[in-house]
């Protein structure tokens, strides 16, 4: 039967997902997401759209927040990913998850994983965000539940949290 | 005995690690062995035969399950309230994206070049887009005259006021098209065997519509039908009725294939093919006193139901009740209509018919106060339903609700007089124009009318062996907090601690109907049944000497320990039974409409740029009397998540038809509000408490999606002096708005119909 992607090869590629390295075959131009999804049961990261729009599926790569709807396999090689199953160590959850839970950050959870790893993104670069900041640095990931205030202060007590770890 | 209380306490919610950890299992995380993945051929035109299919070449076809109607072992329909829905089409196609053919294969991304290959010819007929052609009849294209359902509610006598009124303002008012927008796209499993029948897993509300469905469609007794939630993210209605359709057929492929099939629908598909709110036209007139009271009216509303009837009777009956709004009409004749078009059904959405006719009474009580010249304020304070009085349908008000201090909480809490002051002022020269707006609502819980005793739900409460305590509800979680605040209900009523109380999974082979979880009925209803289900425990634990009336939590669990070595399964149902003394008249739509209303005032203050036209929302007070707050959290939350919706449905999206189809079916040019777009929305609630719900409460859920559009767009007139009465009000709106304006600046707004009527 007619493949579409009958012109390439499958290539072997290389990439570090949660601190693990990994070795996936996969045709280059395959989305990230669905070698997160399929071939490495990594099911966190969502689809929402399929269009970086709502950044369900958005991962940390190399530290910036992609959406791994857009991005080609290829791209990935050699990064270092992390998804949504890498921020709780063991059973201890990351400062973000535990503010989302407290502060009703998380409804029906789909958009969840990205937020949280938008959210890491953000405080990874600014210690003390600004509401403002806040609202901008998460307006890539759509949430239909929330109308957004519990995750923002969520995002909010997490940062106050970690300064004054 | 020193009680520790978990009502009213904000615990975590029940599968809140799952969530923030990314462990939750949504359907399309899910894979079966040897699964094959399905998808659906649709139709490209509006209305017309179907005279050809074609399998064109280039596809290995014999590689592929192909479904059609010939393959239905039952009836070639959803089962809902009407069967006139096909599960496919046959010979004729009525809306766009109407499902015509099923395909699976083993490769998901071969499906979508594969339907691209099926290619069917039609003899296209006319096809009908507005209510208006609808209704006069520009085709026919639904039973003998487009219409799916009428009511009429009739109170006092509306035809002798028009002589005694000083005013008489009329007006006429409509809502779009919302699409409901959750994250997760609609999706489902499904798996066949001989000897178990079927079994689908998916993204859905209501587990017993589906069951229902597919006993009808695949011929098959209760017990071999099989319906599981998995963790659904996201449906606000959307995922009511339309779930049905996509469990039956990925069942049908199930069955053909002889292996699991999954069908998960993409983005576009799920905008273009599933439900979406009701389009809606209400038209007032209304006879007013000189000092600004309401004397009566008639009210016409009317909604565009697509091209089944689906849940539009529903809707419709609905809307109609709230029609008239939190106010005291004498006499009032509401007319409602539900029509066909040939679009996709409309379908459920957060509020189902409500905010489509109080948008409409809202702007309409800014307009009467206009005509009359007092205050949005004080049109309202003169008119609120006091205790004692009745509404529309005759429903007599009983609880203690104060709308006047209700109203002037809400004022002061989003300091109204000193803004409104101030930007009148202000609003005589630069680029930016301020508003204040109002809506004052009132929202019914549970199913309408007779519709609870109809259902007749049942909840299960389990004593497990290890002494915990586990609710079975087929009551589903997808957001609202269904699991958690369940959970806190029996864990109170057992005087346990929270963690001690689990829920099951919803799946029909595990739990009772204890109804679809719509209509904000969960916490009220069901919530009132775990309460005595739970409490039945206790009693079969006391009653059998196992127990002590005042027992501490370890006796409690030793006790059911005991029970369940002793007796297996230990069980106590609870079925929902009506209050005494409600009365409700089907035939004439009068009686006791809902077993409690909550009731809202909100202010929304906005801003309009004279030069981008957009409006943005500065300021958001939802202050709401809601019976008890059982967990002041996700209360909020749901407060705040349904306004934001509210604003959506204000200010953004708009769906563009042509012929029936939806053109913008992306989240690129179907816009919602970002975590930019939204002011801080401020949320408050008095609590008077509810005889009928479990430990006060009323229903929350749909609440807050009545109030933002009027009180929006309310504010847009008082901001610009330019009425708007349509939503959503787009950029481009208040442009033509202004323009038009400055036009004919002759015209003046707000012009009574008549004055003085007819004496």
């Amino acid at each position: 039967m007619t493949d579409p992607r009958q012109n390439q090869a499958k290539s072997e590629i290389s990439f570090t997902v949660n601190d693990e390295p990994r070795k996936v075959r996969a045709y280059p131009m395959e989305r990230l997401l669905d070698v997160l999804r399929h071939q490495l049961e990594l099911t966190g990261a969502k689809e929402g759209c399929g269009e970086g729009e709502c950044g369900s599926c958005a991962v940390l790569m190399d530290g910036t927040l992609v959406n791994s709807c857009l991005i080609p396999v290829l791209q990935a090689a050699g990064t270092s990913i992390v998804t949504i199953e890498g921020l709780a160590a063991g059973e201890q959850l990351h400062d973000l998850q535990k503010a989302f839970l407290e502060c009703g950050g998380a409804q029906c959870g789909i958009c969840t994983p990205g937020m949280i790893l938008a959210a890491c993104h953000l405080l990874n670069g600014k210690s003390n965000p600004t509401l403002a900041e806040i609202q901008e640095g998460l307006s890539g990931n759509l949430c239909r539940c929330t109308g957004y205030s519990q995750i923002l202060e969520a995002v909010r007590e997490a940062a106050r949290r970690r300064r004054s770890a | 005995m020193n009680r520790e209380h978990i009502i009213g306490k904000s615990v975590p919610r029940k599968e809140g690690r799952d969530k923030v950890t990314g462990k939750s299992q949504y359907v399309d995380d899910m894979v079966l062995p040897n699964m094959f993945f399905g998808a659906t051929v649709r139709s490209q035109i509006p209305r017309g035969h179907i005279r050809k299919i074609t399998f064109g070449p280039g596809v290995a076809w014999e590689e592929l399950v192909i479904v059609s109607a010939k393959d239905i072992p039952g009836k070639n329909c959803i089962a809902l309230i009407g069967d006139d829905q096909p599960c496919l089409a046959t010979d004729v196609v009525n809306h766009p994206e109407e499902p015509i053919l099923l395909l699976a294969h083993p490769d998901r991304h071969l499906l979508a070049k594969v339907v691209e290959a099926v290619s069917i010819e039609y003899d296209p007929l006319p096809g009908i887009f507005t209510m208006e052609e609808s209704e006069r009849l520009a085709q026919i294209i639904w039973g003998q005259d487009n219409i799916f359902k009428t009511y009429m509610i009739e109170k006092g006598d509306v035809d002798s006021i028009w002589a005694k009124a000083d005013y008489i303002v009329e007006g006429e008012y409509s809502t779009g098209a919302q699409e409901q927008l959750y994250i997760e796209n609609n999706g489902m499993i499904a798996a066949f065997d001989a000897a178990q029948g079927i079994t689908v897993w998916g993204s859905l509300q209501c587990p017993y519509y589906i069951h229902k469905a597919l006993m009808a469609l695949c011929n098959l007794p209760a017990e071999k039908v099989r319906v599981v939630q998995m963790e659904t993210g996201g449906a606000f209605g959307g995922k009511e009725e339309y779930p049905s359709m996509i469990a039956a057929h990925a069942a049908l492929l199930a069955m053909k294939a002889g292996r699991p099939v999954k069908i998960i629908y993409d983005r576009l598909e799920d905008m273009a093919a599933t439900t979406k709110r009701h389009p809606s036209r209400t038209r007032h007139r209304t006879a007013v006193s000189r000092d600004g009271k309401i004397l009566g009216g008639e009210i016409d509303f009317t909604i565009d139901g697509g091209a089944y009837l689906t849940l539009s009777p529903v809707v419709l009956s609905r809307g109609a009740i709230h029609a008239g709004g939190p106010y005291y009409w004498p006499s009032v004749r509401i007319r409602a209509k539900a029509v066909a078009t040939n679009t996709p059904p409309h379908g459920a959405f957060r509020g189902f018919g409500a905010p489509q006719s109080l948008f409409a009474m809202e702007r309409h009580m800014d307009r009467i106060a206009h005509t009359i010249g007092i205050s949005p304020v004080e049109i309202r304070r003169r008119n609120f339903l006091q205790p004692g009085q009745a509404t529309t349908t005759e429903q007599v008000v009983r609880e203690p609700i104060n709308l006047g201090e209700l109203l002037d909480r809400a004022l002061q809490l989003s300091e109204y007089h000193s803004k409104h002051l101030r930007f009148n002022g202000e609003n005589q020269s630069g680029d930016v124009r301020k508003g204040m707006g109002i809506a004052a609502f009132l929202h019914g819980a549970g199913f309408t009318g007779s519709g609870e005793r109809y259902l007749s739900s049942v909840v299960g409460a389990e004593g497990c062996a290890d002494g915990n305590v586990r609710v079975l509800v087929s009551s589903t979680e997808f957001g609202q907090g269904t699991k958690t605040v369940l959970s806190q209900i029996a864990a109170e009523a057992l005087n346990l601690p929270y963690e001690n109380v689990s829920m099951a999974q919803p799946d029909t082979l595990e739990v009772p109907n204890s109804g679809p979880t719509v209509a904000s009925r969960t916490v009220m209803v069901v919530g009132k049944l775990v309460q005595s289900a739970a409490l039945g425990i206790a009693q079969t634990l006391v009653s059998s000497g196992l127990l002590h009336e005042g027992y501490s939590r370890d006796e409690f669990r030793i006790a059911c320990q005991q029970h369940v070595a002793t007796h297996g399964q230990f069980r106590c149902w609870s079925r929902y039974e009506a209050p005494s003394g409600i009365f409700w008249d089907d035939e004439k739509y009068r009686g006791e409409a809902y077993a409690a209303f909550a009731w809202a005032v909100y202010v929304a203050e906005v801003t309009i740029d004279l030069t981008t036209y957009s409006v943005s929302v500065d300021d958001f007070v939802a202050l709401q009397e809601v019976g008890k707050v059982l967990h002041p959290v996700l209360a909020r939350g749901q407060i705040i998540g349904g306004v934001a919706q509210g604003i959506g449905f204000s200010l953004y999206e708009k769906v563009i038809w042509q012929n029936g189809r939806m053109l913008n079916g992306q989240m690129t040019n179907y816009i919602m509000p970002t975590s930019s777009d939204l002011p801080p929305i401020r949320v408050f609630f008095e609590e008077l408490g509810n005889v009928h719900g479990a430990y006060g409460a009323k229903g929350i859920g749909e609440l807050p999606m009545d109030g933002p559009a009027p009180a929006i767009v309310n504010a847009v007139e008082d901001a610009l002096g330019v009425r708007f009465d349509s939503v959503p009000l787009l950029p481009e709106d208040i442009m033509d708005g202004l323009n038009s304006v400055r036009l004919s600046a002759s015209s003046p707004q707000n012009k009574p119909s008549s004055v003085g009527g007819a004496r």
